[in-house]
Parts: structure tokens; C-alpha cells; sequence
């Protein structure tokens, strides 16, 4: 198929950027999105342009990496999906697709599609742990933990750290991200232990990052690739007002 | 004496480790805070060690390509992780870890790492949950296990299929805390391109800032190599699209040996390519083997849909030549037999490079089960197939859900289509016992280095040796190093070695601008791996290795000579970080092939045409091969074979037979 | 680890808590409002409305919660300011191409917008009502209210504005309503669909019978 292609250039940080117009032939529809990237930058660099800057790696949907708006979605018109794990066969022959990168003032653009996403790294160094050093632990079945939470935990732990949800809030807020961290750990005897000064630690580094508060619009929940709930941004809400009460 | 000491302790493998650690040389605390720790890659061998490092109080820093180091490609693991902590009294033991690891990678592992794998991977379980990895759990609050590649014993733990993503995340979390205490410096979207040797010691590297441009130089005591596969070799694979040799090459071609680099894993179910834009290759759990039928038509050529075909004109051929452990066969031994029924003609698909793996009979057995737990008399087909299916959502449903998605074909109705792809090098740098490679004060550890897994990685093993480097070796076997360094000022690096190596670097680069040729980076990626994939892949031959090899070499030429990079040295530059990863991965081929030609038996990964059995398995060739072999740099594109000799004190050599 | 956090009040999940609890308070006032304009519909001549509303007036007690009623209202406005401000600056470029309507309800987003109108809305319906009231206290007369209802609502245009005003109350309401509680970490399998649905039928009941009150009272059903 034939497709017409909108895409975010920008040289970098300090410059500005446009969308700029890309006609692509012969598309197929077994391509996943980022392939039919590869092919439309062969063919850039056939010209000796320069192609296009975009973050991507695993290309299976788990490493996080791959973040692109398209038409106005983050990962594209399909839920539950990255973008690297969209197909064309999700398009049709003659659409205009227009390609941004994640927009927030806490992810810089840095090049073309590419945003620097090392908020959310100095978020986690704040408290997305347990303080257990190598060579300290009990027997790992000395603590059983109920199914139920262990789940839970693990529901909340399958964030990929993508940074959709920012992408999709209309506030840029990084809530969901951070809920998902903190839930994890607060579903979890191990977590509990440093769980005041985590979620307080990590929400003031979310302030401090310049990311928009949450007005539980809900569409980060939609938007996000791994369905992390919404229940985690109450269940953090919750830790925060039960840490505030304690000092 | 051969130039490798493999510094294996003595005495019997079970005190090997233990007599080791009460007397391996130890660092002062006050000196290690003087010491500095240089790691590459940030996956679950570099994430835990430098975590675990850093614990114990040196100065470390952190080097990935990636934005984050939680993308590291570990994170794509499905399966699950081995440890040995026998919870389902199911006769499990560090011992039987030790052999089953020993025998799977056919006899060409040595004993005493193995056995130190074996024996800390019950520690890793423990320290994993302490940090919070939402590992599975019974109703009773307890570990689950499960069963996988084909193990007698229930040993695998695992997070649902995203147990790579939840030890890394484990790692990561550890290593994050140690970045907020200050003791890890983080460098994200870095790439290593020298290793700096003064006094022949690794003293740092060279790494280029993939968003500047600029070559940055680093000091460090010792440099730790956490830098991942490189199946990358073969255009095609399961690994992320940056993972590269680099780092390890660059190394090698400093002095560190190259151990094995023709053991190649090769995946058996993988979604097979849709056509020549195919970037990388989805892997589907191994899992999908318990349950679903393996199976080629009978008749050559037969372009029927799979649901079309009778069962009387299918071939199961895994269950007709493996009675014994049928669709469960090792995964090399599957792998092989699927390319060999495609290349008789029997592939089905559109490329008829694939075979099917069939859920109906699952989906039958599960119906007709389900429906008596429900009590269900006479049921309907529709019935018992509407049962069947739910049973096999809730077991593979995710697995199921992306197969549709990447190929637009529901598994449910018919069968899936896959094929071997390349999936893990056992290969890797050289290591001794304390995982320290030729050249001294560079280590090397996770799936970079060559060390545990013999010539083929039995599934949930890879997680257990990345953390196990990581967490529970390097922190003792780096100070037997480190406590001779303490009088070592840390060299600033204005030193002639760091300006030396900037240069090398840069000398490449500017190389790579300078040829202004014609043909992209990827153009030369896939001609590689198409030699690589053909004549190296799953079965090898001298005839083809040699033709390899000279193609390769007319590859390289013409890469250098009709090379186009695109854009400028000093922005982000995604072609110059190919051309640059590329480049290398055109000098590993040859080497690789080179190894292959060279060990002319067939073990594990690696198989031979030439050496097989009659009814076609592989054939080992035990007082010829049964040695690890290190490749030196020589320059100028030629290796020298140093042979590490394998000796099995505790466990009795045998053929592999899965009959 | 060592908790290093600032005052809880200036983070965002702080904000965002007054927000919910001045919203809630709000809320509980519109029902004591609407129960005393509900005295209407005793259709006798306003006597039973004008006494409650003389009750409202004059009661000390009400006079204090009055001042905290106003003193919610402004809360509410200043933070949702505050925090309109800073979530604009959280995205200062914005996308060419937005496609929102697939992931959140368009009310969801224009609570701001809502709000707006409903301050507007407030500020006409305090200069129609609470304003005379005030000055007849302050002047020491007896205000009758109710004459004053019908004086007000046999304009068609004040009806039609009032309605406007009452769907934006609506829809601030629908997203309002649930959101406190999210905000306030009360999100339950259970129980939230529970809430979801109070949030609804409490908009719907609301919205309802304050708007009958300008169309009954314009359309001379009420004497």
C-alpha cells in the first residue's frame, strides 16, 4: 500500500522543529510500523538525506523503548500494544499518518522522534527499591506472600517504563508510572518497611521533574501498553495521604 | 604451559567454590572506596554487579546505549529462571543443576563454574524476592515452579512470561538505590568503543556519547564487560536491534581471547520471516512445545492451509523420530529437525521456511476434560471446542494474542507457523574462574562471556548465570584483583594510553565518513547474515564455512569501500553507531566460521554434517574436541587457537540421546 | 532510605486533595441548597421557602459555615488555577494531532473550562439572589425571596442562562464527583462502580430539580 507520512523533524533540543512530508510506496501490510520506518529511511539515506531519529530496540514490546504519537495516539490506534509491536495491516492504502514524538516538558525532545526520558530514572533513584543489600536475604520462601498480592504486584510491575501514560495525560502527568512503581513494592511485606519516605520521595522527584498533576481523566490507564490500572494512582494517593499522617 | 590458567580451584567440585571464598584476598573498606569499577552494559550482569560492587563500597559506573538501564535486553526473557532449592521435593539438587546444566551444553562446559552456578542460584531466588521480584506464587503464599525445557524436575521459577523483565527490574531497582546514594555513576545512551590498556592492565575505556557525538575517556581499576550476545551477527535473531559485539570485540582485539564463537543457539519457535523488510525475530515461549503438535505435510510442496490438511497426510516428525521426549527434544535437536523437513521440500507458508505448531489436538483433550469438570454430558463439538479454547487462552493466551498480532492469522483456527531463529551465543570472551579474560583486570561476565553453558544453554539458565556473575561471583573473585591494586592511583586520563585509544576511536570514525559509498549500513547487515544464516547457521559444512569465509572477507572489502554514513560524527547518529557495531560483527562472522571449520565434531549448537550419526544425530568426538576453543588476535584479521583442555573429574562423559 | 519530602499541601497529590475535598464540601452544600428551594414546591405562596430561606439568612450558625462555604469556593478556584498553570507548562508544545476522544470523556478534560462557567454562573446567581438577601440583612428588612424568584425567572433569558449553567454543574459534577474519591485513594473493585454510579444519579437528581425550579417558576406553575 501507499501511504503518506507526516513526521516530527527536529534537529535538536535547542532548535525548532516541523512536521515534515514523507510518501512511502509499496508498504506491506505484514510490516510492523517501525519496519516500514526502516524503509523509508533506506530510502533517505539512498538519497543522502538524513534519516530519522527514533528510539526502538527490542521490537517485541517489552523493553520500553519505542515511543511514538501516532495520529494522535500514543503507540498508535491499537491498545495494548507498543509501537514497535504495531502492524500496517492496522492502516489503509492511501491514510495519512502523522508520526510526533512524546510531548512533555519533562521529556525534552532530542532529536526527531527521540525524547530524553531520564525523569523517570531520577524518580526511581529516589525510592523504586527495597534497601536490601547482596547477600542479606532469608530464604525466599520464609515470607509467603497471599497469591492475591503477589499478582497484584506483579500487574503493577509489568510497567515498561515507557512513558505512554505521560504522552497520553493531557497534563503530561507521570502518575501512572510512578502509582506502578510504588504499588508494586506496597503490595509486598518487603515494601512495607520503607514505604512512608518511598512514596513521598518519589512523588516530590515527580514534582520537581515539572510533570502535570493527575485529574484522573483515566487516559493513561486507556493509552498504556501494559494496561497498568488506575487502582495503582489511588493506591498511591492513598500511601502518600497515610505517609503525610504519620510526621 | 598453554597461555589460558583457567584458575580453577582444586579439590573436589563441591569445596572448589567454598575452599575459594575463605581464601580469596579481600579488600579493605577504606581502600575500597579508592577503587574504581568500570561496568559495561547494564542487563542483569551489569545491573547486579554493579549494584552488588557498589554495596560494598567501590566507586562504580554504569555504561549502556540504551536510555535507560532497565531496557538492557534481558528484560525480553520469558521463561523463567533455574535454581536448584528443590521446594517441590521433587528430587531437584545442586548436583543435578550441575549435571543437567554439564550434559546439556554437551560436554563442553567446565565443571567447576557450572557447579558454582549450580550452587548460588538458590541465593539468587532468595535475594530476588528481598527485593521485591513479584515472582509466581501458590494459593499458599508460596514459590511456584514449573517444569521447562524439558527437565525432569520442577526447578524454574518464573513472573508469568516476563520473568526476564522482572529480575532485570530487580537488578535495575537495586542499582537505581545505589545511584540515588551517589556510589553508581549512570552513563544512558553510551556506547563503549576501546578498551584502554596501560601496562597491560585494563585501565578504562572509550565511550561515545550517543547524544553529543563526544568520545568521552573513563578511568577505572578494573573494567567489567556485561555487554550481552552477539547473535546480532546474523541480521536476523531474537535480540534487540542494538545488541552488538562491540565492546567484547574491541576487547578481543586488545588482547582478550575469544572463546568458542562458532556456539550459536538456535531457537525452535520463532514466528517465521514475512518477507526481505524483516527486522528482527519474535521468539514465542518455549512452553507452547508442553502442549502444541509439531508437524510438516507429508507431501512435498503443499501450498494447503493447515487446517486443511488431513491428519493422515501429516508428519509428526519430532514424535516419530523422538519417541521418548517427542515435541520436547532439546532445543537444538528441534531446531535442526525443522530446517531439515524445509529444506526436503516440506516447509509450508508462504516462504515455506516454516512448520506448524498445532493446538487442535490440545484444544480437543482440553475440551473434553473441561467439559467433564463441568459435569457436561454429551457435549456439543462447539461446546467441547469453545472449552478447549478457553484452556489454552488462559495457559498461552498472551503467547497467542502476539502471534496474531505480528502475522494476522488466529492460532486458535489454525496452526501456527514457526522456525528456528537465532537466539543466544554461548560463545563469548574467554574467562578464567574469576571470570577475568586474557587480559588482566578486564572482566567478563552474563551471556558475553563464554563460561557456563558448553555448546548448548539448557532454557532458564541464561537469567541464573547473568545474576549469579553478577550478584554472588564477581563481588569475591574481583578482590583476589583489586587487593593488589590498592597502591594504584586512579591514572588521569590526559595518560598517553587514553589519548591513544580516544584516537583509535576516533580514527574509525572518521573512517566511516569518509568513504561517502553508496550502500547503507543494513544493506551490508543483511548480506552478512544471510552468509551467516547459510553457511554457519544450523548445520555447517567445511565446504560452505570456507565459502563463508571468503565471502565475508569480499563483504568487508566492499563495506569499507561502498559504505555511506549519513549525517554528522558529532549528533545522535543511529547509522554511525550501525556502521560502527556492523563493522565488528564483519570480523566476529569470519572468526566465528573459522571455529566452526576448525571443530569438526558436532555438540550441542554447534552441528557438523560431516559428523553425525546414521540416523542423522550429532556426533561428538570426545578425545578430539573436548577443550574450549580461545582465539588470540593476531592483527590484521588473523587468529591464533589457544586449546583449553576440559576435564570431568565428577561427572561421566556420554552421548546425548533423547530416543 | 531517608524521606527527604517537602510540605505535603504544595505537592501535586496534595493539590489535588484539596481539590477533591473542597469539591466534596461543595457538593454536600448543594444538597442543603437544594432541599431549601424544594420548599417551593409546597406551592404556598412561598411561605414554607421564605421561612427556611430567613432561617439560612439570619442562623449564626449558618453565617460561620457560610464563611467556610466561601472560603471553599475560592480554595477551589485558586488551586484549580494553580494547577491548570502548572499542567500547561508540563507540555508547553503541543501535538499536531491529538486524538483524545478514544482514551477519556471530553468532560474529563474540560473541567477548567467547566468550572469557568460555573464560577460565571455563580457570580450572576449571587448578584440575583445572595447580594438583595445581604443588603436587606444588613439594612435590618424583612427580604422576601421568593417574590424576588419569581421576579428573576420571569425573564427567559436569566432562565436560559441558568440552565446553561446548570448543564455545566452537570458535568462537573459527573467527572467531579468520582474523581474526589480516586483522588482520595478510595479506587475498589467493589466499590467504585458504587460510587460511579452515586456520582451519576446524584448529577442527574441535582441537575433535575434545580432546573425545574426557573421553568416552573417561568412558566407560572408555581404561585
Amino acid at each position: 500500500m501507499n501511504l503518506t507520512l507526516k513526521i516530527w523533524r527536529q534537529n535538536s533540543g535547542k532548535e525548532q522543529g516541523q512536521l515534515v512530508t514523507y510518501p512511502v510506496k509499496d508498504i506491506s501490510p505484514d510490516m510492523s510500523f517501525l519496519e516500514m520506518f526502516d524503509v523509508l529511511n533506506e530510502q533517505l539515506v539512498s538519497k543522502n538525506e538524513s534519516p530519522i531519529v527514533f528510539d526502538h530496540d527490542c521490537r517485541e514490546g517489552i523493553c520500553g523503548m519505542c515511543s511514538m504519537v501516532i495520529n494522535g495516539r500514543a503507540h498508535g490506534p491499537k491498545t495494548g500494544i507498543t509501537t514497535c509491536q504495531l502492524h500496517m495491516r492496522s492502516f489503509k492504502d492511501g491514510d495519512t499518518i502523522v508520526v510526533e514524538p512524546w510531548r512533555a516538558q519533562a521529556f525534552p525532545v532530542i532529536k526527531d522522534l527521540t525524547v530524553d526520558r531520564t525523569a523517570f530514572e531520577r524518580i526511581q533513584s529516589k525510592g523504586g527499591f527495597v534497601s536490601v543489600n547482596t547477600g542479606t536475604a532469608q530464604d525466599a520462601n520464609c515470607l509467603p506472600i497471599p497469591k492475591d498480592d503477589a499478582d497484584a504486584s506483579f500487574n503493577a510491575a509489568a510497567c515498561i517504563g515507557c512513558g505512554a501514560c505521560v504522552a497520553t495525560c493531557k497534563n503530561a502527568s507521570a502518575m501512572l508510572f510512578v502509582a506502578a512503581k510504588v504499588s508494586q513494592f506496597a503490595l509486598l511485606p518487603q515494601g512495607k518497611i520503607e514505604a512512608t519516605a518511598r512514596v513521598k520521595n518519589m512523588v516530590a522527584q515527580m514534582d520537581l521533574e515539572g510533570f502535570g498533576s493527575c485529574t484522573n481523566t483515566g487516559a493513561c490507564e486507556i493509552e498504556c501498553p501494559k494496561g497498568i490500572s488506575l487502582e495503582n494512582i489511588a493506591r498511591m494517593n492513598r500511601e502518600y495521604l497515610v505517609a503525610n499522617c504519620k510526621d | 604451559m598453554s597461555k589460558l590458567d583457567s584458575k580453577i580451584p582444586e579439590g573436589n567440585v563441591e569445596q572448589k567454590w567454598t575452599k575459594y571464598k575463605a581464601s580469596v584476598a579481600l579488600v579493605n573498606p577504606s581502600n575500597k572506596r579508592n577503587l574504581e569499577i568500570i561496568v559495561v552494559g547494564s542487563g542483569l550482569a551489569g545491573a547486579s554487579a554493579a549494584a552488588s560492587l557498589a554495596e560494598l563500597g567501590y566507586k562504580v559506573k554504569v555504561f549502556c546505549y540504551q536510555d535507560s538501564a532497565r531496557r538492557a535486553h534481558s528484560i525480553a526473557a520469558q521463561g523463567g529462571i533455574n535454581a536448584a532449592k528443590n521446594y517441590q521435593n521433587d528430587g531437584d539438587s545442586i548436583y543435578r543443576l550441575f549435571y543437567d546444566t554439564v550434559k546439556g551444553g554437551d560436554y563442553r562446559a567446565r565443571e567447576g563454574n557450572v557447579y558454582r552456578l549450580a550452587e548460588v542460584s538458590n541465593s539468587i531466588i532468595d535475594q530476588c524476592v528481598a527485593q521485591g521480584v513479584p515472582l509466581a506464587r501458590e494459593y499458599g503464599g508460596m514459590l511456584s515452579n514449573r517444569s521447562f525445557g524439558g527437565t525432569q524436575v520442577q526447578r524454574t521459577f518464573y513472573a508469568a512470561g516476563q520473568t526476564g523483565q522482572q529480575l532485570l527490574l530487580g537488578a535495575y531497582s537495586a542499582l537505581n538505590r545505589q545511584i540515588g546514594l551517589g556510589t553508581v555513576d549512570m552513563y544512558a545512551r553510551h556506547e563503549m568503543l576501546e578498551v584502554v590498556k596501560i601496562d597491560d592492565k585494563a585501565r578504562g575505556i572509550i565511550a561515545r556519547d550517543m547524544v553529543t557525538g563526544k568520545l568521552e575517556r573513563h578511568f577505572g581499576h578494573a573494567v567489567l564487560l556485561c555487554t550481552g550476545g552477539y547473535g546480532n551477527v546474523f541480521y536476523l535473531s531474537t535480540n534487540a536491534m542494538g545488541c552488538n559485539a562491540t565492546a567484547a570485540w574491541k576487547a578481543h582485539k586488545k588482547g582478550a581471547f575469544f572463546g568458542n564463537p562458532c556456539f550459536t543457539q538456535i531457537h525452535p519457535t520463532c514466528i517465521p520471516v514475512s518477507g526481505d523488510h524483516q527486522s528482527k525475530l519474535t521468539l514465542m515461549s518455549e512452553s507452547l512445545r508442553n502442549d502444541g503438535r509439531i508437524w510438516v505435510p507429508k507431501k512435498k510442496d503443499d501450498i494447503r492451509k493447515g487446517n486443511e490438511i488431513p491428519e493422515e497426510e501429516r508428519d509428526y516428525y519430532l514424535e516419530r523420530r523422538y519417541p521418548a521426549f517427542g515435541n520436547l527434544v532439546p532445543r537444538d535437536v528441534a531446531s535442526r529437525a525443522a530446517k531439515e523437513r524445509c529444506d526436503e521440500g516440506h516447509g509450508v507458508g508462504a516462504s515455506r521456511m516454516a512448520v506448524f505448531l498445532d493446538f487442535k489436538a490440545a484444544i480437543d483433550r482440553f475440551g473434553k476434560s473441561q467439559a467433564k469438570k463441568l459435569s457436561i454430558e454429551n457435549p456439543t463439538p462447539a461446546q467441547l471446542k469453545e472449552f478447549g479454547k478457553q484452556v489454552v487462552e488462559e495457559k498461552y493466551g498472551n503467547l497467542f494474542t502476539m502471534y496474531e498480532q505480528i502475522t494476522g492469522e488466529n492460532p486458535y483456527e489454525v496452526p501456527m507457523r514457526i522456525y528456528p531463529a537465532v537466539h543466544y551465543t554461548m560463545g563469548g570472551l574467554w574467562v578464567d574462574y574469576n571470570l577475568m579474560t586474557t587480559v588482566q583486570g578486564l572482566y567478563c561476565l552474563g551471556e558475553a562471556n563464554f563460561s557456563d553453558h558448553g555448546a548448548n544453554r539448557l532454557g532458564a539458565s541464561a537469567l541464573m548465570q547473568g545474576l549469579a556473575d553478577g550478584y554472588f561471583v564477581i563481588p569475591y573473585t574481583i578482590g583476589a584483583y583489586l587487593s593488589k591494586e590498592i597502591a594504584v592511583k586512579p591514572i588521569p586520563t590526559t595518560h598517553e594510553a587514553f589519548v591513544a585509544a580516544e584516537n583509535e576511536a576516533q580514527a574509525q570514525i572518521n573512517k566511516f565518513f569518509a568513504i561517502k559509498g553508496s550502500k547503507s549500513v543494513d544493506h551490508f547487515h543483511k548480506r552478512l547474515g544471510k552468509i551467516m544464516w547459510e553457511k554457519c547457521g544450523m548445520a555447517r559444512n567445511e565446504k560452505g564455512l570456507k565459502e563463508a569465509i571468503v565471502e565475508i572477507r569480499e563483504l568487508r572489502d566492499e563495506f569499507w569501500k561502498d559504505l555511506r554514513v549519513t549525517g554528522k560524527p558529532d549528533e545522535m547518529n543511529p547509522e554511525l553507531e550501525k556502521a560502527s557495531r556492523v563493522a565488528d560483527f564483519l570480523e566476529l562472522g569470519e572468526l566465528m566460521c573459522m571455529d566452526a571449520l576448525n571443530r569438526s565434531e558436532s555438540c550441542g549448537g554447534h552441528f557438523r554434517i560431516e559428523s553425525q550419526t546414521e540416523e542423522g544425530e550429532a556426533l561428538r568426538k570426545d578425545d578430539e574436541f573436548a577443550y574450549v576453543a580461545a582465539w588470540e588476535y593476531k592483527g590484521n584479521y588473523t587468529y591464533e587457537m589457544h586449546k583449553e583442555e576440559l576435564k570431568f573429574e565428577t561427572i561421566k562423559i556420554a552421548q546425548r540421546s533423547y530416543k | 532510605m531517608s524521606n527527604t519530602s517537602p510540605n505535603f499541601l504544595t505537592s501535586s497529590i496534595g493539590k489535588k486533595f484539596l481539590m477533591g475535598l473542597t469539591g466534596l464540601f461543595l457538593i454536600s452544600f448543594l444538597v442543603v441548597h437544594v432541599l431549601i428551594n424544594a420548599c417551593i414546591y409546597f406551592n404556598d405562596g412561598g411561605v414554607t421557602f421564605n421561612m427556611a430561606a430567613h432561617f439560612m439568612a439570619n442562623n449564626i450558625i449558618i453565617r460561620v459555615v457560610e464563611v467556610g462555604l466561601f472560603l471553599g469556593i475560592i480554595l477551589h478556584v485558586v488551586q484549580a488555577l494553580i494547577l491548570t498553570l502548572q499542567n500547561g507548562k508540563a507540555r508547553p508544545q503541543k501535538y499536531a494531532v491529538q486524538n483524545s476522544a478514544v482514551s477519556s470523556k471530553w468532560y474529563s478534560r474540560s473541567m477548567g473550562l467547566l468550572g469557568t462557567l460555573l464560577l460565571m454562573f455563580l457570580i450572576v446567581h449571587l448578584a440575583n439572589f445572595w447580594v438583595p438577601t445581604k443588603i436587606a440583612v444588613f439594612k435590618g428588612e424583612e427580604h422576601n425571596t421568593f417574590e424576588s424568584l419569581k421576579t428573576v425567572f420571569a425573564n427567559p433569558i436569566i432562565v436560559a442562562v441558568y440552565l446553561l449553567g446548570l448543564v455545566s454543574l452537570f458535568y462537573h459534577l459527573l467527572h467531579g464527583f468520582q474523581s474526589a474519591f480516586q483522588t482520595f485513594g478510595l479506587n475498589h473493585k467493589k466499590y467504585t462502580p458504587a460510587i460511579k454510579a452515586c456520582g451519576f444519579w446524584y448529577a442527574v437528581l441535582i441537575t433535575l430539580l434545580f432546573a425545574s425550579m426557573p421553568i416552573t417558576l417561568y412558566l407560572g406553575l408555581i404561585k
